[in-house]
């Protein structure tokens, strides 16, 4: 009993962090749960009916829920790739280089996250119809608005991965006859690498989840979160479940696989 | 590379991402603000005039100040509980995860991965009329029999707290990493108990990451519509969901322009008047 009670002790903030964790995860258990739901019989979208697999059979069944699914990976492939190239450029810009206007730079990237979506939505809005777009908002509009949100968090992301990084090597590369070029491929990039990875995943799962400022500026163009929303309105098909699991599932696969990848080359280094 | 040459290559890096949030961020907060002087009697059809109109920002103080007070005082409970739920698990990931650290880091970014409208919309379920934590309330007594907690404020702060924890980790975990583990040690050497090591070390010098962890929470969380909406009732409305109706359902942009600067002026001013309190200006 005493043992048991001091192991408690000792450990009762890992206890109650795994709490934490257990909290913020029973949102996605029931999600996967209700991908399983036969909700056809009844009325009620928010209890378990009956067990199906119908769900995962037919994904595509509700109309325009996979056309959505479709038009939000483009936005998000898209606002990922150009956000990540000119937000790496700008990191090694800040990181790298002393030039005037550099706190000023870092304030106009600090404001995005400081603002609330609600007002950056109402702003582009505004521009937009002030330039004479408000009738053709859609897919460039969202793109843009995408573009301008994940910037911020994709230079913080490398940059943070940059400045953590001994410049020694660098210095050691050239040292051992390697150019500024070479050095640069050979040692700077595969260390900054997984920050600009990392960036990239987590512009395209900002872009993907979108809703708020999306909802302002999307026009007639229907993304994944907004279909969620209209249909939410109405009556919520079980295959949004579906698609909410298996990019839950993808995800993680990815982040998996890139520490495993990780852990194999260090230890392939250690070895060598 | 001579001097001149690497500041230019630093301009050239970074023209690009400026370029782009000076077009797509302050350029259009510039005619956010334009937009709130307009003559409120436009509409989508005609048109609007722009006619120095300031009594909008009257217009809306007076109509919608129970709803912003209400916007506040939500965000404010929703990041003081993230405060003490993210501590305790950033804490727990810094100091006690031993090697478990970045399968638990993981696992906090993890659940953004699944649609956040999805996320919320589960908790309809949880908090639900025939859900058990109704039922287990209702059996103790803290809800009436006929309670509920879909469509009050305790649903809507919770889906705000849930929402927003993770930028709450983040930086509380970024700044708890870098204390030394010495400082505890030796306030354990020089008798203080762990309350004392805690209030007097630990706690001082996590500040820099309570300071961007709160802010991080409270801000998208008072601009926030998505939990009112799908947890709460017409009563629980907040700022957002009156903005995002005037300009979407109204089309009275006049009014929901100046709402807009509105909201973003107080954060602006709580934000400046916040840091100068917590001593962390640097952090910007």
């Amino acid at each position: 009993m005493t043992t048991l009670l001091r192991w408690l002790r000792r450990n009762i903030v890992l206890l109650l962090g795994v709490l934490v964790i257990v909290y913020m995860y029973i949102p996605n258990v029931i999600v996967a749960v209700m991908s399983f739901n036969d909700s056809s019989k009844s009325r009620n979208l928010y209890a378990f009916q009956k067990f199906t697999l119908d769900n995962w059979l037919n994904p595509c069944a509700p109309q325009g829920m996979c056309e959505s699914v479709v038009v939000s990976m483009q936005i998000a492939l898209a606002a990922t790739i150009i956000a990540t190239v000119i937000g790496t450029f700008a990191a090694f810009g800040l990181v790298r280089h002393r030039f005037k206007g550099r706190s000023g730079m870092n304030l106009i990237l600090f404001l995005p996250m400081a603002t609330p979506e609600i007002v950056m939505g109402s702003s582009l809005l505004a521009l937009f119809i002030a330039v004479g777009m408000g009738g053709q908002l859609g897919f460039v509009t969202i793109l843009l608005a995408h573009i301008m949100f994940c910037l911020s968090f994709v230079v913080i992301t490398v940059k943070s991965r940059l400045s953590g990084m001994d410049s020694n090597l660098e210095q050691a590369a050239q040292d051992l006859y390697a150019n500024e070029r070479q050095a640069f491929w050979r040692v700077t990039f595969p260390l900054v690498f997984p920050g600009i990875l990392g960036a990239a995943l987590l512009s395209f799962s900002l872009s993907f989840d979108d809703f708020i400022i999306t909802n302002l500026n999307s026009g007639q163009t229907v993304t994944f979160p907004m279909f969620v929303w209209g249909a939410s309105q109405r009556a919520l098909p079980m295959q949004v479940n579906v698609i909410g699991t298996l990019m839950f599932i993808i995800a993680l696969a990815i982040v998996i696989i890139g520490e495993l990848g990780a852990r194999r080359r260090r230890k392939a280094m250690a070895s060598r | 590379m001579n001097t001149l040459s690497r500041k230019r290559t630093g301009y050239l890096l970074v023209i690009p991402a400026a370029a782009w949030l000076i077009f797509f961020f302050v350029v259009p907060f510039y005619s956010l603000l334009a937009s709130s002087l307009f003559d409120p009697e436009g509409s989508v059809l005609t048109g609007y005039d722009m006619t120095w109109h300031f009594a909008n920002y009257w217009d809306v103080l007076a109509e919608y100040w129970p709803i912003l007070l209400r916007s506040l005082l939500y965000a404010g409970i929703a990041t003081v509980l993230c405060l003490v739920l993210g501590y305790v698990l950033a804490y727990a990931i810094a100091f006690k995860a031993g090697r478990w650290k970045n399968v638990m880091l993981v696992l906090v970014i993890a659940p953004f991965f699944t649609s956040f409208l999805l996320r919320t919309l589960s908790w309809k379920l949880i908090l639900g009329d025939d859900g058990w934590i109704v039922d287990l309330l209702r059996a103790i007594y803290l809800l009436p029999p006929d309670g509920r907690l879909l469509a009050t404020p305790v649903a809507v702060v919770a889906g705000l707290t849930y929402n927003f924890l993770p930028f709450m980790i983040l930086p509380l975990y970024a700044s708890l990493e870098k204390i030394d583990q010495r400082y505890h040690e030796a306030s354990n050497d020089l008798y203080a108990n762990p309350a004392k090591t805690f209030f007097k070390v630990t706690w001082p010098l996590s500040l820099p990451g309570v300071v961007a962890g709160t802010l991080l929470t409270f801000i998208p969380a008072s601009g926030d519509y998505i939990n009112s909406d799908l947890l709460g009732s017409p009563n629980e409305r907040m700022v957002g969901n009156v903005i995002q109706n005037l300009f979407t359902t109204t089309g009275d942009y006049a009014h929901a322009a100046a709402l807009s600067v509105i909201l973003m002026a107080i954060i602006v001013a709580m934000v400046l008047f916040y840091i100068r309190k917590a001593g962390t200006e640097d952090l910007l």
